[in-house]
């Protein structure tokens, strides 16, 4: 079975149908069998009262005539046109003296009781193998035992007996190829509505912001429902726009005097070097001046980041490559400061869908960090890896850790641990590292390495790799599928 | 060389036309798109400073005319907007490089120099030599004197892009940007670090160095 008929079986319109055929084609069985039942109950009753008026007749007449009166009786009345009704007197031996069968039927002995035998009968010249529903009567009487059958001939019932046992397997069929036949239809109909909304969800939580469900024109409520998602989209749009725009403002309205300040100060030292005096304090001024637009481009960055309005800049990459190229750069300050750094090769492919520059940027300042923070001699290593929903790349050091309490607080903007107060840095270079991984669905993790801080990108597999083709509900990347 | 200005923050401008005239550049400046546009047309330019948000006609639409008009002067956007995707906004333009506001006077008038070199006809080069030292770009062989170095791939690149700038100065962010490729400010200076080991590589053991740090700026590879 191919996987687009496995998605229809999974489809809730699909179930709902199964159940309802499976309901519908039990109360057709349950109604058929039923009647079935009480047509064979009624016919049988009906049998058995005939034959029951033939034995009250035939009685009087023994009764009354003996056993030779009964012979006649039945002679005579074997001679009537109803070739239903059947009688035999046979004596001890079944050797048949009267009657309109031609042989005793083989008959279980059940003196009294209903009993039902086949026999055969020629009528019209054919042989014909019928059924027939009776009673038999052993009778005693002075010159010898006999025995005395009347019956009723059951064939009719006996074919509406089959009648029922035909259409019922037949009925039953019908209904279920029908119904599911219906029933695939349906789902498959919903399913393509609701691919449709799928795949322009998927689409717009992978960055396209200006794409919209499309609305068929049927005016049902997957129409409604598509308008609804379709207004809810815009008015998102319009969101990430103010905010876009909020940020590209800020940013203009502080760089701009930032940058008026940093000139004034380069043209004060150039005039005053010039002039031959001293220029250390504005050297001092100007460096302010960076490290202060170095940690206002960090914000804007990470506000940037966490507000996602980048979406569109995700392509395939391999977290191992851009680990290479991040360790690369900083192996030669590890060497300075004596720490280890290697890079460990993953087992397999680790391709994720990102943003290069971001991740880069979020690799380097954890790498940084481990570094700043690893003492002399000791080691840090970056571990790409691929679990069963995750992309990992985990940066280990063996410096001092962070404390489990602390963890959760030194992601947060410009928070530093006293220990680590005097070093230089913003203070929000974890808060871009957790800011780079909410943009990618990922986690940011801080564990232990005994001894040292284990950090950990993990980025969610891209959907494109697990399964080929439109994106179905669950290939989304949700956030919650990523936590 | 002739620069033109496009900046609509009158000061920003002064300083900048100012700076570059101290440097010994011709500077023409205009403080809105219109202008700044029939100005690009109209006369020959080495280099134009654009600003990304300008009056009348913005930074990436005058670069776009420009482009269309098949003016291929090299293109610096100054941009004070927030950075994730306006870079590679401003490059698809037709931009030739991109620098934030704040910047340095030095990093953007390293930048305008390697923008005007790269405007000089190119020659395909299969050899870069800066005094005794010889960078074979096919065989990938560095050479001081009779002395073979042995380089790792990103320090040849590295030697190779100052080599191409020789005599003029780069600054650590025009390497990150072009020999790492990264756009953003690592926090520790690593490429110090990178520096000094490529350093040790050319320059030790001869009497006279090539690889000069020039203070506050970067760095320069020059014979003398």
């Amino acid at each position: 079975m191919t996987r687009a008929s496995f998605g229809l079986l999974r489809t809730q319109a699909f179930r709902i149908v199964l159940v309802y055929v499976l309901l519908f084609a039990f109360s057709v069985s349950a109604l058929l069998f039923f009647t079935y039942w009480n047509t064979r109950r009624t016919l049988d009753a009906q049998t058995d009262q005939i034959i029951e008026a033939e034995i009250t007749g035939l009685n009087e007449q023994y009764q009354r005539l003996g056993i030779r009166g009964l012979g006649e009786s039945v002679m005579y009345r074997s001679l009537h046109p109803d070739p239903d009704a059947l009688y035999i007197l046979a004596d001890a031996q079944h050797r048949v003296l009267a009657g309109n069968l031609d042989s005793w039927p083989s008959i279980t002995n059940d003196p009294g009781n209903f009993v039902e035998f086949d026999y055969e009968r020629r009528l019209n010249g054919v042989q014909d193998a019928r059924r027939a529903r009776g009673r038999l009567f052993p009778l005693q009487t002075p010159g010898g035992d006999f025995y005395l059958l009347v019956a009723e001939d059951v064939h009719d019932r006996d074919l509406t007996q089959r009648m029922f046992t035909t259409t019922l397997p037949w009925t039953v069929g019908f209904i279920l190829v029908f119904g599911l036949l219906g029933g695939a239809l349906m789902s498959r109909n919903m399913l393509r509505r609701l691919d449709s909304i799928n795949r322009t969800s998927g689409e717009i939580i992978a960055g396209n912001l200006t794409r919209r469900v499309p609305v068929s024109g049927a005016h049902d409520e997957f129409d409604i429902l598509a308008e609804n998602l379709n207004r809810m989209l815009d008015r998102i749009e319009r969101l990430m726009k103010g905010l876009r725009e909020v940020t590209d403002s800020v940013a203009h309205d502080l760089r701009t005097p930032l940058n008026r300040l940093r000139q004034r100060l380069e043209q004060s030292q150039a005039r005053l070097g010039l002039a031959g005096s001293d220029t250390s304090e504005i050297e001092r001024a100007i460096a302010e001046t960076d490290q202060l637009i170095g940690t206002f481009n960090a914000l804007l960055l990470i506000a940037e980041t966490d507000a996602g309005t980048a979406r569109g800049t995700m392509t395939p990459l391999d977290l191992t490559s851009v680990a290479a190229d991040v360790c690369e750069l900083y192996e030669p300050l590890a060497e300075e400061k004596n720490v280890t750094l290697t890079l460990a090769k993953p087992a397999s492919e680790t391709v994720i869908d990102g943003n290069r520059s971001l991740i880069s940027q979020a690799l380097a300042n954890l790498v940084d960090n481990a570094i700043k923070y690893t003492p002399p001699g000791g080691r840090v290593t970056v571990r790409p890896g691929v679990n069963f929903q995750s992309v990992d790349i985990c940066v280990a050091d063996s410096g001092p850790g962070i404390p489990p309490q602390e963890r959760p607080r030194v992601i947060e903007r410009f928070v530093r641990l006293e220990a680590s107060r005097h070093s230089p840095g913003t203070g929000l270079g974890l808060s871009l590292v957790a800011a780079v991984a909410h943009f990618h669905n990922a986690q940011l993790l801080l564990e232990d390495n005994t001894p040292g801080l284990k950090a950990t990108l993990r980025f969610p597999r891209p959907a494109s790799r697990i399964i080929p083709g439109p994106a179905k509900l669950s290939q989304i990347p949700s956030r919650s599928a990523a936590e | 060389m002739r620069i033109l200005v496009v900046e609509d923050d009158i000061e920003a401008q002064r300083y900048l036309v100012q700076g570059l005239k101290e440097s010994g550049h011709v500077v023409d400046d205009a403080a809105d798109g219109d202008l700044g546009l029939s100005l690009a047309l109209s006369r020959p330019y080495d280099v134009a400073i654009i600003d990304r948000m300008l009056p009348k006609m913005d930074g990436l639409g005058v670069v776009a005319e420009m482009r269309e008009h098949g003016n291929t002067t090299p293109v610096l956007f100054l941009s004070a907007l927030s950075e994730v995707d306006d870079r590679v906004k401003g490059l698809k333009a037709g931009g030739d490089d991109y620098l934030t506001k704040p910047y340095a006077f030095v990093e953007l008038l390293a930048r305008v120099d390697a923008l005007m070199r790269r405007r000089s006809p190119v020659t395909v080069k299969t050899r870069l030599q800066v005094g005794e030292l010889d960078l074979d770009l096919l065989t990938r062989a560095a050479k001081r004197g009779d002395q073979m170095i042995d380089l790792q791939p990103r320090e040849f690149r590295l030697l190779e892009y100052l080599m191409r700038h020789a005599g003029q100065v780069v600054t650590r962010t025009m390497l990150l940007e072009s020999v790492w490729e990264y756009h953003f400010d690592p926090q520790t200076n690593v490429i110090d670090v990178h520096i000094s080991r490529l350093r040790a590589k050319i320059d030790k053991g001869f009497d006279t160095p090539l690889l000069h740090t020039i203070r506050g700026a970067g760095y320069m590879i020059r014979a003398r």
